[in-house]
């Protein structure tokens, strides 16, 4: 190289002008795009707020769907819960309390529900029984295809309406006056209060419908709200903010001025970051990261989500899993301890025993105590035992290899392969997993393509119903076909009869023969732990309703 | 002229393929967690069309919609159209590839000249172990460690100086096109340093420096504009590679970007959105080589020779 | 000066045996030249040998260390080499026995009077729990730190809510490792609200293994006895956090993982120079056809087909999904080499050397061996040997966002898509297939550096 040092002076002097003009020159586009992308707000806000009682907080994912008729996920419900009210909500105890229904009466064959005058819409208007009416049609119209239409069914002609044989206009549901909504049942049913909380009941009103043309729930402004909350700004994936509705009825009742959903992502790790740099308010904890959560010192609460997670298994005629033996042999060699305590480790989760998850109520106290479940033991020498009895009653000297369906969560997969582990080594069976993403696992199971399938089941209202049904031969959430005439009768028992101690023997039956024909192998109830800010109180979890639960919270001064 | 329609080609080979792949993926984007009746499912499958033969009633819809500009409804949010979602998330995307693309490239020539001027020695030496590690690290892994990197500066400060995650303010901004630009700026040092190094051994810089010109106008104009026309040449790879990269930033960093929407949207095997998302990113790529072949016809006389 | 005319015998073969100058250097083979050139480069050896170690591992480190990679040692999760590995037998399940002494927390005061106390011995199996029920109380809060708790902290991790209806009693099973624990309980009053006094007692906690774990991890039966004390299998480099052997599976991941990088790149530079040079030799309408296909395809945005193929293929059951990413990375990735050895092949169409051969009539056989592919052979090689990193990040980079091989099956992207969520606390877990990739990825940089510099007929003329 010619070069000299006196040139490499000069140039490296020119390298540093070039490195000064582009740092300024990135931070200028950075300003600019910034500028152009709307991104004009100064200040990060801090998870609580306690003069403008104002909380941060982080949440999994954007709600997918807001139009109360179609929404099917937790999110979604969760925001809802906040910005509408049905006829009855869920208070702070867990228990029903009144909402837009002042007072209610229901009866074998009938409903009436009296509206407060005083609820309002966020636009000014009051709520009348015309908006329920709309809005009940819209979730059981074929046409729109809502997944939760079958919650209406307990509606004279939901069902017929619902399969298209019957005018929407039939629909057991009608507006006496503007404050009296009657409604005829088609058979009783014990908990119609509970399901009139549920967010497919909420009320929609027409003419605000209609001028939203298709897009209703999509933005901030096409969705109207008579709730403690309304959506005041909905950046999508980015941001959701709800301050408070000061249309709302009750709002005397909401101390939180707003709520701000400033992030979303599921990442326990990144959620914990945001929390502790003092950004968002709650953080759920995983296994890694509740060891930082405990060195930080930070306090930490736990909570049951209320599902069970089971193995379904395949009762069709043509699968090895239609075998009761093999069924039992696989039933036996699960231990639920070892699998919650030692594989999914996350604090919250308990073993579960049965269908019928821990926190159902029974008739006079909780449903375990009054339909108790028999202990399950591990019992490999028994297994063992049945399974030679399986493989000589399916005339075969080796199982065939078992499909193990899940879908690609952390949790499931950590699930599947501690089970295929397990198959294996004790019992000696050849499993696969078959993981595939949710809507091709729904598929998959839909279409019975398994032999064993990892699922779990969320509650939709407060009674022991919303598990009880799920193995009725008609279920269309009964993956494997399974099929007893003396459970579809207890099935039947449980939804139309009024009397409560009836109806828990119903659900013991149930139970019974579920352990009996090892129809299910369930697994655990899920539950988490998280980091919640000192200062933020108030805020309710719940097994059914809107989860987690603001309309309470408050941002207290003192530390 | 005929790039133009050749291009228009390329777009509508891009619509067919995604469109025969989408098809031919097991599983119904229409399946819910809570089973829906035959009859209520056919209702829906009617909705979407897709109770119509595949072809060629399914695929002429299809194209004629992308032929006005319309990809649709959302499976999964049904009241929201595929353009709305293009329309909000794309910018998004569209900022932090921009970013990243002006700090690799800027990054690349400074860094690049830097390595070349001072060969064999510290600085040299430095950067190109850098640079190594820069292309040898999958992006992933600069992300999470990026963010634990701010966590534990923002502890020591005492305040958050850039934030972790989220969207919102320009400090949000900073970091992800930093790592997302960070690969492409190793690759681009490199390729600065070999030309800049074949540069400065080039006749004409002699040339200039005995005719006496200002060392700055020597710097800038002959060696620095010289050895950067490389760089450009390689610019339609690199959106190839920003755009793939910021898959990961976007996840990590909980942007409303439309990668992340896009690994979601086939997650939920979201018909539309995914073939909306492909024919657009696609239609988008053909116009940016486009654009770099333009351009560097423009600033390269040579090229414009041929 | 006139010219003699032509005779005959001007057009007598040359006679053989016929004296010319001889030839004193060994004759250099183009392929012996490149091999010569690489050997002087010591960095491109170095990468070669690194090359070689690597894939000689992945080939033979399965017969070597024959720890199966799926296999979960439950008892050791998330542990460094040189982590305590004993452990107790103990008798029947590993309940704990309610004979055994009850440890109480000593000096201090007990404000609440609960008296709570650990019953029997805390093993990993479990930690049992008693206190004295308090008539004020109406359900207790159990918790557990791992930290010492000075008062007013939080009490750590909450285990569980404890009716009054029951005994004061609770069994603490939830991940238990062999160190010491802080337990606290504390009452909840009438209206379920944690009353503000607690009492902890710490809680040394041993690993323990039951008779039949013992026996089905395979330690001799002689050796199985209660009280006997046994050593768990040693993890060269650590566990993960299913407690599988990293050794075993970053040697089964790099199967995966150089598989992918190596075999699908293979394929379609093979591809890309069977279409390559079908489009250079015959040109006209085959070039055409070929050349408009290969734009097509190189439009497609490479990441969203690539996902989009994936889930297009479906995985089945107990499949590794390995061949579906294969296929997609192939099908997406030929249009690149074929461009190139189009060129290559045209411009070596146009060479004076080609044009001599054939004049001397050389037949097109020979013309094609001898100097079409070995021309063409140093651009592929040079590419192929590009191309491996890249096929190696696609697939970290679909793994790592749950799109790549289905576990158990092991890969470098997918453990380092477990790694970064226990980066904090484990980051050997991260660290390791990390290094591992970008060390693959530097290696076949650098020799594809050096292949190339050896192959520069530039730099052999400039000699």
């Amino acid at each position: 190289m010619p070069e000299s040092n006196q040139s490499h002076r000069s140039v490296g002097r020119y390298l540093v002008q070039l490195a000064v003009v582009g740092v300024f020159g990135f931070a200028g586009l950075v300003w600019v795009l910034g500028w152009l992308a709307g991104l004009t707000e100064s200040t990060l806000a801090d998870a609580v707020d306690a003069d403008a009682q104002t909380v941060t907080i982080v949440v999994a994912e954007e709600p997918p769907q807001l139009d109360s008729s179609l929404s099917t996920d937790t999110s979604s419900f969760m925001v809802l819960g906040h910005v509408m009210e049905g006829l009855l909500r869920y208070g702070k105890d867990g228990g029903l309390e009144p909402g837009v229904a002042e007072r209610w009466e229901i009866g074998e064959d009938r409903a009436t529900f009296w509206l407060r005058r005083d609820a309002r819409w966020s636009d000014g208007r009051p709520v009348t029984a015309h908006d329920f009416v709309f809005g009940w049609r819209r979730t059981i119209d074929p046409a729109n295809g809502s997944s939760y239409a079958f919650i209406l069914y307990a509606i004279e002609n939901a069902e017929q309406i619902n399969l298209g044989k019957l005018p929407v206009e039939t629909l057991g549901v009608r507006a006496v006056d503007d404050f009296q909504l009657d409604v005829s049942l088609q058979r009783p049913v014990a908990y119609f209060d509970k399901l009139v909380a549920f967010p497919s009941y909420y009320p929609i009103r027409e003419d605000f419908f209609a001028s939203t043309r298709g897009r209703y729930g999509a933005d901030a402004d096409t969705l109207l709200y008579n709730g403690p909350f309304e959506i005041s700004k909905w950046i999508h994936g980015a941001r959701l903010r709800l301050e408070k509705n000061p249309h709302y009825w009750d709002k005397a009742r909401i101390r939180l001025q707003a709520i701000d959903a400033a992030y979303f992502t599921r990442d326990p790790s990144t959620q914990l970051n945001l929390y502790r740099e003092g950004r968002a308010a709650v953080a759920s904890l995983n296994v890694e990261t509740v060891e930082t959560a405990l060195r930080k010192r930070w306090p930490i609460s736990r909570f049951a989500s209320g599902a069970v997670f089971y193995l379904e298994l395949n009762h069709r005629p043509e699968r090895p899993t239609s075998n009761l033996h093999l069924r039992r042999a696989l039933s036996l060699v699960i231990d639920r301890d070892e699998l919650v305590y030692n594989v999914i480790r996350t604090a919250g989760f308990v073993p579960a025993p049965s269908l019928f998850p821990i926190w159902l109520q029974g008739a006079n106290g909780p449903l375990r105590n009054e339909i108790p479940v028999p202990p399950m033991k591990v019992d490999v020498d028994l297994a063992r035992h049945h399974l030679e009895l399986a493989k000589r009653e399916l005339g075969v000297d080796e199982i065939p290899r078992l499909m193990m369906l899940v879908t690609d969560s952390p949790t499931t997969a950590k699930e599947a392969e501690y089970l295929q582990n397990i198959f294996q080594t004790r019992l000696g069976l050849d499993v696969a997993i078959d993981k595939q993403i949710f809507k091709q696992r729904l598929a998959k199971a839909a279409a019975g393509d398994f032999d064993i399938v990892v699922s779990g089941w969320g509650p939709d209202y407060d009674d022991p119903l919303t598990f009880g049904d799920l193995f009725a031969s008609w279920n269309q959430n009964n993956h494997g076909k399974f099929s007893n005439a003396e459970l579809d009768r207890w099935v039947a028992t449980a939804q139309t009869s009024l009397d409560p101690g009836h109806r828990v023997f119903a659900f013991g039956q149930i139970q019974r023969i579920l352990a009996e024909e090892v129809a299910l192998i369930p697994t655990y109830e899920p539950g988490s732990v998280y980091v919640r800010h000192p200062l933020l109180q108030g805020v309710v979890r719940r097994a059914v309703g809107p989860d987690p639960d603001y309309t309470n919270a408050y941002i207290t001064g003192e530390s | 002229m005929k790039r133009l329609l050749q291009g228009v080609v390329t777009i509508w080979f891009i619509a067919t393929s995604t469109f025969v792949a989408m098809h031919n993926v097991p599983g119904n984007p229409l399946l819910d967690e809570k089973a829906v009746s035959p009859e209520i499912r056919r209702n829906l499958e009617a909705r979407y069309g897709l109770d119509r033969p595949v072809f060629p009633d399914q695929y002429l819809t299809y194209m004629r919609n992308i032929l006005r500009g319309d990809f649709g409804i959302s499976f999964t949010q049904r009241n929201r159209r595929v353009n709305d979602i293009l329309r909000e998330h794309f910018p998004v995307s569209a900022i932090l590839g921009i970013l990243a693309i002006v700090f690799a490239g800027f990054g690349g020539i400074l860094f690049g000249s830097l390595t070349a001027v001072y060969r064999n020695r510290l600085p040299d030496v430095v950067i190109m172990v850098l640079v190594v590690v820069g292309i040898s690290v999958p992006g992933f892994v600069f992300a999470a460690l990026a963010q634990l990197g701010i966590v534990g500066l923002n502890e020591v400060l005492g305040w958050t100086v850039l934030p972790v995650a989220g969207w919102g303010t320009l400090r949000h901004l900073i970091i992800p096109s930093l790592v997302l630009g960070l690969g492409t700026m190793a690759f681009l040092t490199r390729l600065m340093r070999s030309s800049m190094l074949d540069v400065l051994g080039a006749d004409y810089i002699r040339t200039a420096r005995s005719k006496g010109l200002p060392p700055t106008r020597i710097f800038f104009r002959h060696q620095l504009a010289n050895a950067s026309l490389p760089v450009l040449t390689v610019l339609g790879p690199a959106i190839a590679a920003i755009t793939t990269g910021g898959f990961v930033v976007e996840l990590i960093f909980a942007i409303p970007g439309l990668g992340r929407y896009f690994v979601e949207a086939v997650q939920q095997l979201d018909y539309t959105v995914i073939m909306g998302t492909t024919v657009f990113y696609g239609t988008f790529l053909v116009v940016m080589v486009l654009v770099v072949d333009l351009a560097y016809a423009l600033v390269d006389p040579r090229v414009r020779l041929e | 000066m006139a010219r003699a005319p032509l005779s005959p015998l001007d057009f007598r073969p040359a006679e053989r045996g016929l004296q010319v100058d001889p030839i004193l250097r060994p004759s250099l083979s183009y392929w012996e030249d490149t091999w010569r050139r690489l050997r002087g480069n010591r960095r491109a050896t170095l990468a070669l040998v690194v090359v070689i170690a690597l894939l000689t591992a992945s080939a033979v480190g399965p017969v070597v260390w024959t720890v199966d990679p799926s296999a979960q040692d439950l008892d050791q999760v998330s542990k460094l080499p040189w982590a305590d590995r004993r452990a107790r037998i103990v008798d029947g399940a590993g309940a704990a026995d309610p004979s055994l002494p009850v440890a109480r927390a000593t000096g201090g005061s007990d404000p609440t009077g609960m008296d709570l106390r650990i019953v029997g011995e805390a093993t990993t199996k479990s930690v049992v729990l008693e206190w004295n029920l308090s008539d004020l109380a109406s359900g207790y809060r159990v918790y557990r730190h791992i930290d010492a708790i000075a008062g007013g902290e939080p009490l750590g991790l909450p285990l569980a809510e404890v009716p009054i209806a029951g005994p004061g009693r609770f069994i603490d099973r939830l991940n238990l490792q062999p160190h010491r624990y802080y337990y606290a309980v504390a009452a909840l009053d009438a209206a379920g609200e944690e009353q503000a006094a607690s009492t902890i007692i710490p809680a040394d906690v041993v690993r323990v293994l039951s008779e039949q774990e013992a026996i089905a991890r395979g330690f001799a039966a002689s050796k199985i006895f209660p009280g006997a004390e046994v050593e768990l299998p040693f993890h060269p480099l650590g566990t993960d956090a299913l407690g599988r052997d990293m050794l075993a599976r970053l040697i089964h991941g790099s199967r995966v993982s150089l598989f992918i990088g190596i075999a699908a790149p293979w394929f379609y530079v093979m591809i890309g120079v069977g279409l390559g040079s079908l489009a250079g030799l015959r040109g006209g309408a085959v070039d055409q056809l070929i050349m408009r296909f290969t734009d097509f395809v190189v439009a497609l945005p490479f990441l969203l087909f690539m996902i989009l193929f994936k889930i297009g293929f479906g995985i089945g059951p107990g499949e590794s999904g390995i061949l579906p990413m294969l296929v997609a990375l192939v099908l997406l990735s030929w249009p690149g080499t074929t461009r190139l050895v189009r060129g290559q092949v045209l411009q070596i169409r146009e060479e004076g050397y080609l044009e001599a051969s054939r004049l001397l009539g050389a037949p097109t056989r020979h013309l094609l061996l001898h100097h079409l592919v070995p021309n063409v052979m140093g651009v592929v090689l040079v590419t192929l040997t590009f191309a491996i990193p890249s096929a190696i990040f696609t697939e970290a980079f679909l793994s790592f966002i749950g799109m790549g091989v289905v576990p158990p099956t092991p890969s470098w992207g997918s453990m380092c898509n477990d790694g970064t969520k226990t980066m904090l606390m484990h980051p050997h877990e991260l660290v390791l297939p990390a290094t591992l990739i970008s060390l693959t990825v530097l290696a076949f940089n650098v020799l594809g550096d050096g292949l190339r510099d050896a192959l520069d007929a530039r730099l052999r003329s400039r000699e």
